[in-house]
């Protein structure tokens, strides 16, 4: 059973703000039935204070997606436009004391329907919707897995996945994903607060310490094999192969060759992994 | 608050009979079962009391009872020994609803280099038999098919299969672990080689499970060690679970005749009053299914929602929806039927034992109108109490793998 706080379960039975408003100024409607939750919005707005006077929801779905639609329409009412654009998923996850990981998705459909309806209001296009389609199951964009990527400094696909629905389908779009958090890495890195634009020694080992222990261990784990970082030295990631792959020179290389590819997608293209041997 | 137990398909209570039956097996009766003494002989002759008792609800002999720690650990010894008794042989055939237990183990084998062949159903949950007889080849080592399937209840014909796969020399196990103790079962008349059961499913505790395997039917260890069970599982027995499952058997042996009487009258019940609400469907086949089990789908309401309704009055049911998963996708089992999506996400499994009470029948059917009439309240496909026609009701992505 999903731990669901307090206020997860109160507004799940006594949702705030149930149909639709008297005259629709905005109207964002996110999901589908196929995918398990959908969230229709609506809102009313005082034009010339450009202030949200109601917000009301209709929503199929869990339990947790229930509880983040009251959220978010008690969230955003008596709110500007703008204050109300202002919230993240994060925010609504929050306000409702937490929602476990696997549940994220629902406080990330909230925003989103937020979003749409604000674009509807103002007669713009929305901007997640932008973008290439990554994940075909959900309809998941590129320009949407960026925008929580980066609120969320999410690091592995896994969190991308309950944070989204992205690779939650077929999974045949997971290699995309980790392209995505690679990009979104790397640039953090550069432009975040406080970090330096340059990547010190003791970063870039964290980078590939963490580079292995969340993307490629796993990967290697799941085909009976394994892998532990020994040293870095400059360029070199000194590096153990073992497991079920260890025995195999043919898999060997082709690991060897694995490692090689994910280390520089996710940290440094001139990363050269050698294989150390006690 | 009184709780209403609807959900035997997922674990049962331990019965007070067993349970007292197994606690002086803690204290005095500690011995090993192995040892030369007389606290080892007296424990000795309850295992193979217990043996017996469950012999006789499977209707084999005691010799063809191997223990095992969980339905899972049956199904992965059947399945290798099979596989590891006929190296020569490279496929095997299962079904698209079994078990993660088979399903996740024949996809290792296929990784291994082996021919899988996965059988389809229908959408009442139903094998093509003609289907099943053209995947059978010279070079098939194994058929592993459920016999009862643990969401919808429905039964293969497995006997049947059993004797085909005998005709062609082929190993054939059935996971019985939802229908032993449910229906009755004579395995001394049947062609099957081996087959699984789970003590928790049928009210002895959860940590015993069993594997029969056919008398003369050659075997190969999973668990290797001692000279336990013959030399066919090694570890020292799990006694006072030993003692727990034969009692649960004895006990369950003397309810069936209930279970296809009150507890189907009750099932039944239940399922028709159900189905007064609008928009819902029963999933799988009316016809060959467990007496205990109804699956229904209560079309544009999400079952994950259903169920914290219905646990808010104490009922326990469970869902093939996505979100009670996990996984983000609805039950394997009503996606290979074909469920159309606007059913799968709102689909309650409610599974009965000897236990529950036509007073608790009429507490859910009580209780479980209102919460669909709610849930549909809030629901953006739902207007004016029928179906609306939302934009959000299609699914615009291309080659779904929800949809199918």
């Amino acid at each position: 059973m999903w731990e669901y706080s307090d206020k997860v379960m109160d507004h799940f039975e006594n949702p705030r703000n149930v149909g639709v408003v008297g005259r629709i100024d905005g109207e964002g409607q996110v999901g589908s039935l196929s995918c398990g939750d959908a969230l229709r919005l609506t809102i009313q707005v005082d034009k010339e204070k450009d202030l949200i006077e109601d917000a009301k929801f209709q929503t199929f779905g869990c339990a947790s997606a229930i509880a983040s639609s009251s959220a978010l329409t008690e969230m955003i009412k008596g709110k500007t436009v703008d204050e109300a654009l202002a919230i993240t998923n994060q925010d609504i996850a929050e306000f409702l004391g937490g929602l476990p990981r696997e549940k994220m998705h629902c406080s990330v459909m909230g925003q989103e329907a937020l979003e749409a309806a604000v674009a509807n209001y103002r007669g713009v296009p929305v901007k997640a919707a932008q973008g290439d389609v990554v994940c075909k199951c959900f309809g998941v964009t590129d320009a949407e897995i960026e925008k929580v990527v980066r609120v969320n400094r999410l690091t592995t696909v896994e969190e991308v996945t309950q944070f989204t629905k992205a690779g939650g389908g077929c999974g045949q779009c997971k290699p995309k994903l980790e392209e995505i958090l690679a990009r979104i890495l790397h640039q953090s890195a550069a432009e975040g607060p406080g970090k330096p634009a340059r990547m010190t020694a003791l970063r870039r080992i964290k980078l590939i310490e963490e580079a292995i222990n969340t993307q490629i261990a796993p990967a290697l784990i799941k085909d009976g094999g394994d892998i532990e970082l020994v040293d870095v030295d400059g360029p070199e990631v000194l590096v153990t192969l073992k497991g079920a792959c260890a025995s195999c020179p043919a898999s060997k290389q082709t690991l060897a060759d694995f490692v090689t590819d994910r280390l520089r997608a996710l940290v440094d293209p001139e990363i050269v992994v050698r294989e150390y041997h006690a | 608050m009184k709780t209403i137990y609807f959900d035997n398909n997922a674990t049962t209570r331990v019965d007070p009979e067993v349970f007292e039956a197994m606690v002086p097996f803690f204290q005095d009766l500690y011995g090993n079962p192995s040892s030369m003494h007389h606290k080892g002989g007296e424990v000795a002759q309850h295992i193979r009391r217990a043996r017996r008792q469950l012999a006789d609800l499977l209707g084999c002999e005691p010799e063809e009872v191997i223990y095992t720690a969980s339905g899972t650990e049956s199904d992965n010894t059947a399945l290798w020994s099979a596989i590891r008794g006929r190296p020569d042989k490279k496929h095997l055939v299962t079904s698209r609803v079994e078990h993660s237990a088979i399903h996740n183990n024949v996809a290792l084998l296929r990784r291994l280099g082996y021919l899988v062949t996965e059988l389809g159903v229908d959408k009442y949950g139903r094998l093509d038999m003609g289907e099943l007889l053209s995947a059978l080849t010279p070079d098939t080592a194994l058929v592993s098919l459920h016999w009862a399937n643990n969401e919808t209840g429905v039964l293969f014909p497995v006997e049947e299969i059993a004797g085909l796969c005998r005709e062609r020399d082929i190993i054939f196990h059935t996971d019985a672990v939802q229908a032993v103790g449910k229906i009755p079962m004579k395995l001394k008349d049947s062609k099957i080689d081996m087959l699984s059961l789970a003590g928790h499913k049928l009210h002895a505790p959860k940590g015993i499970g069993a594997l029969y395997a056919r008398q003369g039917l050659k075997f190969l260890p999973f668990m290797v060690g001692g000279h336990q069970e013959r030399g066919r599982r090694g570890g020292t027995e799990n006694v006072p679970y030993i003692v727990g499952l034969g009692k649960a058997a004895e006990l369950a042996l003397k309810r069936l005749p209930e279970e296809d009487t009150r507890v189907r009258a009750m099932r039944d019940r239940l399922e028709e009053g159900l189905l007064k609400i609008p928009y819902s469907i029963v999933n799988g086949d009316r016809k060959e299914r467990l007496p205990n089990t109804t699956n229904i789908s209560f079309e544009y309401i999400e079952g994950e929602s259903i169920l914290f309704h219905l646990s808010h009055f104490g009922i326990c049911a469970s869902s093939g929806s996505a979100c009670t998963s996990g996984s983000l996708e609805p039950s394997h089992v009503l996606r290979a039927m074909g469920v159309p999506f606007t059913a799968a996400h709102g689909s309650i499994r409610l599974s009965l034992c000897p236990y529950n009470t036509e007073d608790e029948v009429d507490f859910v059917l009580e209780k479980f109108p209102p919460i669909v009439e709610k849930l549909r309240a809030l629901s953006p496909f739902w207007k004016d109490g029928k179906p609306s026609d939302s934009a959000l009701l299609t699914c615009d992505t291309d080659n779904c793998s929800v949809c199918g």
